[in-house]
């Protein structure tokens, strides 16, 4: 919490991620202002190459931990920080890379690099939790910028960030949107799935892909039967729930579920 | 020859009006200030949405159930109201999703309270018996004991009731097992029975009977009165599900420690649905809001469900981890311990929460196992899982 007259300083990192969830506050547009007269934006190099050395009140941290590098550079982060918030997919769940954890990362080099030799990577892709203590999870591939704010808000005021766990359904039927897996029969992972995007996908009648990971208690294996009548085959039930949050426990619970199941039936 | 009666009090109780005379209902209504709220055509579903004139109603469609799953199709008769309940259900007008309770404002140095809006007067077509029943659960949670909720008895006191009596029961409907329907009994102002080209109209109040002094119409013969009475008590006869109610508290006692709540985990996905489909739930929760700025804040009262672990939070931690844990509640809540909280069960047999469940979790089915396994079956076991 902010003391007296000073403002708290602000750090934003990246690990290994594309940009999209540190960009959700510049996103913040008509919030900015007020953001900035409230908080000492100290460190955040896709807004600015000014910096401010550390400690800082509030880190964002976006992205995995995938490299030696980085696992170094993130026990800097968290001494340097009072309250650490992984923000996105990638920092608290592995994001998209975290798909090599299903393989050997070794076959991914040899494939895509000319020399292999050069690259220095960890064996698993790891979300931030794994490597340090974090006080805060903003989930969301990319995060909601309501969330963003709303955290933010919350810091500011010294309260409880309002961040639901519960499933993506509620949302749909707070705002009234008919369900379309059972109106229309669309596989949707909204039932496992955090809600935090407002039911953005089954307002437009498309499934729900699972940006926001497992929610509090998801039950995968009983919405993979759920798929499985919906036409979707076990091959197709392992991939919808290995995209950005593949490695989140649930999820991954699921997806080696069903491809142990595909190898018995294969054999 | 349809005529206008000048006096209300001379109307008699069950009279006819044309299909297109819903129209001059529904103006009237507008012309008294009610905001309309019909069923729709939206989303592939039939929804109750803000109308203003005959031709917004969903007209010629009817809705095929299961459970987990819902679909339409089209009426070749034509008829207004041969569908039966959809996904939503009138709490969402009486008791909305999110509302704001109050408001507070900081203007030099002093907190300003603000009272959110007045709610609208609304005018409700097409409530079903079920529905009906339900509105009157509601209001035993909302309006009586020590707490009342202010902004649900405003909603409700201004309200104006056009009731539907079913003509088709639905696959998921067992309104009969919970003896609230099909049949309209109490508590409307007009209710309406869908004939070949016309409606049987009952008046169920003053506000009805002179809402009704307006608009053209004629004496019921005895034989629509009769026609009317068959084609409810065919929907009757028709119900998709039902279920057996004796001493329903008590098998929920008995059921406590079963292991058949576990197997119910296993499919269970706590996603709520059937909680905020239903329309005697009314769990919510009070989320206060503040701005970045600190000038502005907000207390906001918001659905909640029973089947969200974070719901559960007591004295520092969810005290029902496991989903088992969270069915169970809401079964033995519902068809138990209501009884005793608000003398009434929680169920008014609508089927909602079978259709609209994601994985089609089946409370008839359920409570069928748990007596099977502990209570008399009053019908023989012809169910087995
Ligand atoms: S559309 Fe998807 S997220 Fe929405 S209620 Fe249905 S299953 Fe849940
Ligand atoms: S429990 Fe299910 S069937 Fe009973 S009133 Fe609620 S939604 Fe309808
Ligand atoms: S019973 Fe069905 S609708 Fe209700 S929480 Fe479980 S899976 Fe969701």
């Amino acid at each position: 919490m902010a003391k007296g007259t000073r403002k708290p300083k602000l750090a934003v990192w990246k690990f290994t991620s594309c940009d999209g969830c540190q960009l959700t506050l510049l996103d913040l547009e008509e919030h900015l202002l007020a953001i900035a007269d409230r908080v000492d934006i100290a460190y955040f190099l896709e807004a600015s190459r000014a910096t401010v050395r550390g400690p800082y009140d509030i880190s964002l941290v976006e992205g995995s931990i995938s490299t030696p590098h980085e696992e170094e550079l993130i026990r800097k982060v968290r001494k340097q920080s009072r309250f650490l918030v992984a923000i996105g997919a990638c920092a608290t769940a592995g994001g998209i890379q975290a798909l090599r954890n299903f393989a050997h990362v070794r076959d991914f080099i040899q494939l895509v690099y000319a020399h292999p030799e050069y690259i220095r990577t960890l064996a698993q892709v790891r979300p931030i939790a794994d490597v340090v203590p974090v006080d805060f999870e903003l989930r969301g591939c990319p995060i909601s910028r309501e969330q963003l704010l709303e955290l933010l808000s919350a810091y500011l005021h010294g309260r409880r960030p309002r961040i639901p766990r519960h499933s993506v359904c509620m949302e749909c039927k707070r705002r009234g949107t008919v369900c379309i897996m059972v109106a229309r029969g669309v596989p949707c992972l909204g039932p496992v799935t955090q809600a935090g995007c407002n039911a953005l996908c089954p307002s437009y009648a498309r499934g729900c892909f699972g940006c926001f990971g497992p929610m509090d208690s998801a039950n995968p294996l009983s919405l993979g039967r759920r798929l499985e009548d919906l036409g979707l085959s076990r091959e197709d039930i392992v991939r919808v729930y290995r995209t950005f949050n593949a490695y989140a426990s649930a999820f991954r619970e699921g997806s080696e579920t069903y491809e142990q199941v595909r190898g018995h039936t294969r054999h | 020859m349809p005529s206008s009666t000048a006096n209300p009090k001379a109307s008699p109780p069950q009279i006819i009006i044309k299909k297109t005379t819903l129209d001059d209902l529904i103006q009237a209504l507008q012309r008294e200030g009610y905001q309309v709220i019909g069923p729709v055509l939206e989303q592939e579903a039939i929804v109750y949405r803000p109308v203003t004139q005959l031709k917004d109603l969903a007209l010629g469609w009817i809705d095929v159930q299961e459970a987990g799953s819902y679909r339409l199709e089209r009426d070749e008769a034509q008829r207004f109201f041969a569908f039966t309940v959809g996904p939503q259900s009138w709490k969402a007008y009486l008791f909305p999703p999110r509302e704001e309770i109050w408001k507070a404002r900081r203007e030099n140095g002093r907190i300003l309270m603000e009272e959110p809006e007045t709610p609208p007067r609304l005018a409700f077509l097409g409530v079903r018996a079920c529905e009906l029943a339900a509105i009157h659960v509601q209001d035993r949670i909302f309006l009586q004991g020590p707490y009342v909720q202010p902004r649900y008895a405003r909603r409700r006191e201004a309200v104006f009731i056009i009731a539907v009596q079913c003509t088709r029961a639905g696959n998921t409907c067992f309104c009969v097992s919970m003896g609230t329907g099909p049949h309209v009994r109490e508590g409307y102002d007009l209710a309406l029975t869908e004939l070949e080209d016309t409606f049987l109209v009952h008046i169920g109040s003053e506000k009805g009977a002179a809402l009704m002094a307006e608009i053209p119409h004629r004496e019921a013969t005895q034989e629509e009165v009769a026609e009317a009475t068959r084609r409810v008590d065919a929907a009757a006869a028709s119900m998709g599900r039902t279920m057996d109610t004796t001493e329903l508290p008590e098998l929920m006692r008995q059921s406590l420690e079963s292991p058949h709540w576990e197997e119910v985990g296993k499919r269970c996905l706590a996603c709520a649905n059937c909680t905020l489909v239903c329309p005697t739930c009314f769990c919510f929760t009070l989320e206060d809001v503040t701005d970045l700025t600190g000038q502005e804040a907000v207390r906001v009262r918001l659905w909640d469900s029973c089947f969200n672990q974070e719901f559960t939070y007591t004295a520092g931690r969810p005290i029902r981890v496991s989903i088992a844990s969270r069915y169970r509640q809401w079964l033995t809540h519902k068809l138990g311990w209501w009884v005793e909280q608000f003398g009434v069960l929680g169920c008014v047999g609508c089927g909602r929460c079978i259709t609209w469940c994601p994985v089609g979790i089946d409370l008839t089915a359920e409570v069928q196992t748990l007596r099977h396994m502990y209570g008399r079956a009053s019908s023989p076991a012809t169910v087995s899982r």
